[in-house]
């Protein structure tokens, strides 16, 4: 298989098969906390595909061309999660700058980024499955935050039908979420076994 | 000895909204992914369990004790540092002498680093109060977390298996419930979990 083909089967597969939150649990706190309204959750995911892939190219290089030229490989989770601070404060300040309104809405959520754990787990992640090349390792990162903005997306769309359904009273909020998204992972499962 | 007095009664008290009045899983929806990532049987759930207890306790003692020091902007940083330094220690540690069991676990671990319970901890409670309120808040927190995380383990790891903690319970014939064993068995029994907190705290 040539680079490109490589290159496009990780993509898909971080975004449909791998994705992130269906079966890594990875990025359940916005998942459920944004996911009420469709432009929110949007927004959301976009932010989070940049932070993600910025921080993903980021720690890769740190972690192959400084850390493991230097053997310290233990300070690994302080440079990672340092790296995704930084990123989170650009984002930040650009969506303060240039969309004032979007970075009102986002309110509190916004800098929790930093502690959503899809980002620091998928730098983990592609440091498990030993990926060794840096483009492969962007690809990956972008994957994956495209991958969270359409499971985010998906959500937001079934909740805001959701209103309009008569659920338990005791289900209502946090529990009939979970429940529907198990539904929804059970619907992604279907494309498991697809590619490798 | 004013102060005394009044922590006192409080320190009980502290501990055991932790428990269940303000358990951080059902009531305050924190640190939602290793509760559906680990619980698919009952020991990695334990081994999870207390590697948080030792981080927010870790963690809380030194928020608590600099807490004097920290500037407001730079607070949250210097809490995710002191995080990371204890999760490090924490994986190494797992590594060392529970290879089979860190192999398992594998990211999740690290993930302590991102998961809201211990932040939130250090921001609500750790950063305002003093060493000993701070250390019994999380001994509370961890606590209400790690018994969570063993109840939704063992209805998994029982439905899926037919054991709990890898003693045989049901029958030998017993047909394993493939799906509590995926992802789609950890949303929904997590869901309903929630439902049936909500039922018994309003009958309360």
């Amino acid at each position: 298989m040539d680079t490109f083909q490589i290159l496009l089967m990780g993509f898909l597969s971080i975004v449909i098969i791998n994705n992130l939150v269906f079966t890594k649990f990875l990025g359940i706190c916005p998942y459920l906390g944004v996911s009420g309204r469709i432009d929110m959750a949007f927004g959301m995911g976009c932010a989070v595909t940049f932070v993600v892939t910025l921080s993903g190219m980021l720690t890769w290089m740190i972690d192959h061309w400084i850390l493991r030229t230097l053997g310290l490989e233990v300070m690994q989770y302080v440079c990672f999660i340092l790296v995704i601070a930084g990123a989170v404060q650009l984002v930040e300040m650009y969506l303060r700058k240039f969309f004032p309104s979007l970075y009102e809405s986002f309110g509190i959520f916004l800098p929790l980024i930093t502690t959503n754990c899809a980002i620091l787990g998928l730098c983990l992640f592609i440091n498990l499955w030993g990926i060794d090349n840096l483009l492969e390792a962007v690809v990956l990162s972008a994957g994956a935050g495209l991958g969270f903005t359409l499971a985010i997306c998906i959500m937001a769309g079934i909740r805001e039908n959701l209103k309009m359904a008569d659920v338990p009273e005791s289900l209502k909020g946090a529990p009939i979420t979970l429940i529907t998204a198990g539904l929804l992972t059970l619907a992604f499962m279907g494309f498991a076994g697809m590619i490798r | 000895m004013a102060t005394d007095e009044i922590a006192k009664p409080a320190l009980g008290e502290t501990f055991a909204a932790g428990l269940w009045k303000e358990n951080p899983v059902l009531r305050l929806l924190l640190g939602m992914c290793p509760t559906l990532a680990v619980t698919a049987a009952v020991k990695p759930a334990l081994t999870m369990g207390c590697s948080v207890i030792f981080v927010l306790i870790c963690s809380n003692i030194v928020v608590s004790l600099m807490r004097n020091l920290l500037k407001p902007h730079l607070r949250i940083l210097m809490f995710t540092l002191t995080i990371a330094t204890f999760v490090t220690i924490a994986d190494l540690f797992l590594k060392a002498y529970v290879p089979e069991m860190s192999a398992k676990l594998g990211p999740y671990i690290p993930l302590i680093i991102v998961n809201c319970i211990i932040i939130c901890r250090a921001e609500a409670c750790a950063s305002k109060n003093a060493l000993m309120v701070s250390i019994v808040d999380a001994l509370g927190m961890g606590i209400g977390f790690t018994l969570i995380l063993c109840v939704l383990a063992a209805i998994r790891e029982l439905l899926a298996t037919g054991m709990i903690f890898e003693a045989q319970v049901f029958p030998a014939g017993f047909v394993g419930w493939l799906a509590m064993g995926m992802p789609v068995g950890a949303f929904i029994t997590l869901g309903l979990l929630l439902g049936l907190a909500n039922v018994v705290s309003k009958k309360a």
